[in-house]
């Protein structure tokens, strides 16, 4: 085949020697994208076959399962950019066109600092391409207001891959999620570009497209209109003033980061990823759980200095980026728990303590992300203690031998 | 006693045997022992080139414990000691002939010190092998029980009542008996639902289902009496009991049945020969002529050795697996395939959801990568063990935690599911291996 020759022509410039041979990690990472290895079992001491899947493929699917949550938010930034305009008609194309070159950019930009770095240092430590950044990639630019200015995004990136993930070894070593940390950075660093009611609502014209909104344009999240409430009564309403009921937000058609609105596609992602085994459904089940429980609690407990603990146990659910979290971050096989039983644990307290952070921190209208990081913290640690369930056993299966003996 | 084991792995891998396939006999000229297949045994010659053995006659007895021998399968002269590097014995060659001399009768063993040293002398010990550590036993050792596996589970693997007909009930009770003689407690015999021979006198029978690997004997243990730290058990299967049994009436016999089968080969085919026999004559005729490369395997797809046409019948292994090799394949972004010829344990694959047999070749079908999945090893280890984390404590050299997390319980053959199952394709077995060698090393 002619790509099969181009690149084996072109391999003796990568290899040792060759005159391309810093960016062998670069060759090697497309040669074994496009073809399986050749790479074989060994002879002794090991298994014969293997079965076919691997991390490219595991990859590969997450990014599938995020492509309806991904298409809708190119929908949903146009859908809220046409409605702030005050328009009446709404061209589907033109808002998916519009929605298309606003996060083109992001995700570009995305994959090149994440993706350089991962080369640089997989050339550095002599390995192969780690396929983790194919889906941090993406999942970054999804749980980012749609229009975060390009170079704090670079930055974040940069920070993330770098200070979570390679300083601890690289994919499959990392503690902390990594688009998590570097939406996390992106908080902390620049608040005033990722909160508030001025940046859910793209304004600007990308590549010269659409027309855009007056400065100072505000069109808050429903979270944040909750936030800001002083009394029981909670109406969410859109950026046009319009009611927003639980129906829409499942659907997800109101402001918000760029993929997490969604519930409904957030949900054909779960069942892309429940399907072909890839999340775990101990971990999506007691997030849910937890949330629903915590939800409930702080519902019935409901009091005016905490307004958003008037929001029923199943609205907390669809608002924010609750779903998404519960789906695509707390499922992340490497920073979750890895026991079974620890699984359930973890997933229950992402879900409890992010509507805890929700409900009683009126600073943080959001708490999924603090909730997914901070459980990352203690994922090992209920993994130990499930750990040290099974070895007592095993201790104490011997202590009863020697009594009885 | 009933033992059902939900956790466990079905490969549906073409070439299989019939079911009425005929065991053929078939009389090689050049037999092998290879003492790389007997963990813990460190081979000293005791023969030269050109001696003449008998059946049984010792050819290397392991430097540590003298008195344990591996003996010639067949009568005749031996041809060559195979040496590698460093001097280091590779394999005995011994060519058979009619001519040979008759080995001395060993005395029949009436306590658990004569037992040890009738097993020990007749080569039958070294086909025994102990946990901890997975190595052929020291019979110095006191051991808590024996585990008698009458059950293969592995892939393409002959039905139990092929591997049990050489021997008859009758020399599985006298094997019984010896053993009893060395077993604090009880010798288990494990088997399908399918046994033959009902009770054995003297054993404490176990009915087991499962999937792979509910045949090895040491996940029967596992599941029946796990070792504690302190313990040893045996282990083997119910081939070497009969051999065991039938020695203790006074002969010697190392005959064994070989299952040839795989996806390469045309005709799936039993032969009843002797463990360490060459592989040539069992693959003629039975391999299509084929431009791509293949892997002739002494054993499963899952555990054996690579022996190529040349080679010998590796220990215990009483299967030849033909698969094609795959480093002579170019496969377009196989990862994204949806083609149902893809095997695999992942929904993700269409084959997943196929009632079809699959030909899989010796490809790892991805790079190694760090423990990224988790709960994949779970899936496929019905023992009280958490994989991953003996796995890491092996990887760490941390031998308080492989302790504590089980090791002793292990042997590499219980971890050949889980590395097929791998999505990081990382060398499971090897690690266990190399873990177990390095415990014993640093405890002995």
């Amino acid at each position: 085949m002619g790509l099969r020759n181009f690149l084996d022509k072109i391999k003796p410039n990568f290899e040792e020697g060759g005159k391309l041979h810093a960016f062998h990690s670069v060759y090697d990472g497309f040669e074994t994208f496009l073809y399986t290895p050749r790479t074989t079992s060994s002879a002794t001491g090991a298994v014969h076959i293997h079965d076919s899947i691997d991390a490219k493929r595991t990859m590969i699917i997450v990014v599938m399962a995020l492509m309806p949550c991904f298409i809708f938010g190119m929908y949903n930034t146009g859908y809220q950019h046409w409605l702030a305009l005050g328009a009446q008609e709404f061209p589907f194309f033109s808002l998916l066109w519009y929605g298309f070159l606003t996060i083109l950019p992001r995700v570009l930009v995305a994959y090149v600092v994440g993706l350089g770095i991962e080369f640089a240092f997989a050339q550095w430590r002599k390995e192969e391409i780690q396929e983790g950044f194919l889906v941090t990639g993406i999942l970054v630019p999804m749980i980012c207001p749609a229009e975060v200015p390009l170079w704090m995004l670079a930055v974040a990136v940069a920070f993330a891959v770098v200070f979570a993930k390679e300083v601890f070894g690289g994919t499959g070593y990392n503690v902390l999620n990594i688009a998590l940390v570097t939406r996390a950075f992106l908080f902390f660093a620049y608040p005033a570009q990722m909160s508030g009611d001025k940046v859910y609502v793209a304004s600007g014209t990308p590549f010269g497209y659409g027309t855009a909104l007056p400065d100072g344009f505000a069109g808050a999240t429903p979270l944040g209109q909750i936030a800001t409430q002083t009394s029981s009564d909670i109406t969410l309403t859109g950026i046009d003033g319009h009611v927003i009921d639980t129906w829409q937000a499942f659907l997800g058609l109101i402001p918000g980061s760029f993929g997490e609105t969604s519930t409904l596609c957030i949900l054909i992602g779960a069942v892309i990823l429940l399907a072909t085994g890839i999340a775990s459904w101990r971990i999506i089940l007691s997030v849910i759980a937890g949330g629903l429980a915590m939800g409930w609690i702080a519902n019935v407990f409901a009091s005016p200095l905490y307004p958003a603990s008037f929001i029923p146990a199943y609205d907390q659910l669809l608002l924010g980026g609750f779903a998404f979290a519960a789906v695509f971050m707390a499922t992340d096989p490497v920073t979750a728990a890895r026991t079974n039983t620890g699984k359930y644990i973890y997933g229950f307290l992402i879900g409890a303590i992010a509507i805890i952070i929700r409900t009683y921190n009126n600073g943080y209208p959001e708490g999924a992300m603090l909730a997914v990081l901070l459980m990352n913290c203690f994922a090992p640690l209920i993994d130990y203690c499930v750990v040290q369930a099974n070895i007592r056993r095993r201790l104490n299966r011997a202590k009863t031998k020697t009594v009885n003996e | 006693m009933k033992l059902k084991l939900k956790k466990g792995l079905n490969l549906n891998i073409a070439g299989g045997l019939n079911s009425d396939t005929q065991i053929i006999d078939l009389n090689v000229g050049l037999y092998a022992i290879v003492p790389d297949d007997f963990p813990g045994f460190v081979p000293k010659a005791s023969v030269h080139d050109g001696d003449e053995v008998a059946v049984g006659t010792p050819l290397l007895f392991d430097k540590n414990h003298p008195e344990v021998k591996l003996v010639s399968p067949v009568a005749g002269r031996v041809r060559s000691v195979v040496r590698g590097e460093r001097r280091k014995i590779m394999r005995v060659e011994v060519e058979a002939s009619d001519t040979a001399v008759e080995s001395p009768e060993l005395p029949k063993p009436t306590d658990k010190k004569s037992a040890c040293s009738f097993l020990a002398e007749s080569g039958l010990l070294a086909m025994l092998r102990q946990r901890p550590y997975d190595i052929v036993p020291n019979p110095d050792d006191s051991v808590r029980d024996i585990f008698v596996t009458a059950l293969d589970t592995a892939p393409l693997a002959a039905p139990a009542s092929v591997y049990s007909s050489i021997f008859g009930k009758e020399d599985y009770e006298e094997g019984v008996k010896v053993l009893r003689l060395i077993s604090n407690g009880k010798v288990y015999i494990s088997h399908g639902a399918d046994f033959e021979y009902g009770n054995i006198s003297g054993a404490e029978m176990v009915e087991v289902s499962g999937l792979h690997p509910a045949g090895n004997a040491g996940v029967q243990a596992a599941n029946i009496a796990p070792v504690n730290k302190g313990e040893t058990i045996w282990t083997l299967d119910i081939e070497t009991l009969g051999r065991i049994g039938r020695l203790a009436k006074g002969q010697r016999n190392f005959e064994t049945v070989v299952a040839l089968v795989g996806p390469e080969v045309e005709k799936p085919s039993l032969f009843k020969t002797v463990i360490g026999a060459e592989v040539a004559p069992i693959l003629a005729g039975n391999l299509g002529n084929t431009e791509h490369h293949r892997r002739i395997i002494s054993g499963n797809v899952l555990t054996g050795n690579v022996v190529g046409p040349e080679g010998f019948l590796r220990y215990p292994y009483r299967q030849i697996t033909v698969i094609a090799e795959g480093d002579d394949k170019d496969e377009f972004m196989g990862w994204a395939s949806l083609a149902p010829s893809k095997m695999s344990e992942s929904p993700s694959f269409p084959g997943h959801f196929l009632k079809r047999s699959f030909r899989p070749d010796a490809r790892l079908n991805g790079g190694r990568r760090a423990m990224i999945m988790s709960g994949q090893y779970d899936k496929v280890m019905p023992m009280d063990i958490l994989p991953e984390y003996l796995i890491k404590a092996i990887i760490s050299k941390n031998i308080e935690d492989m302790e504590r997390l089980g090791i002793y319980e292990v042997a590499p053959e219980d971890f050949a599911a889980a590395e097929y199952v791998d999505t990081s394709k990382l060398p499971l077995q090897q690690i266990v291996r190399d873990g177990l060698d390095y415990i014993r090393k640093e405890l002995e």
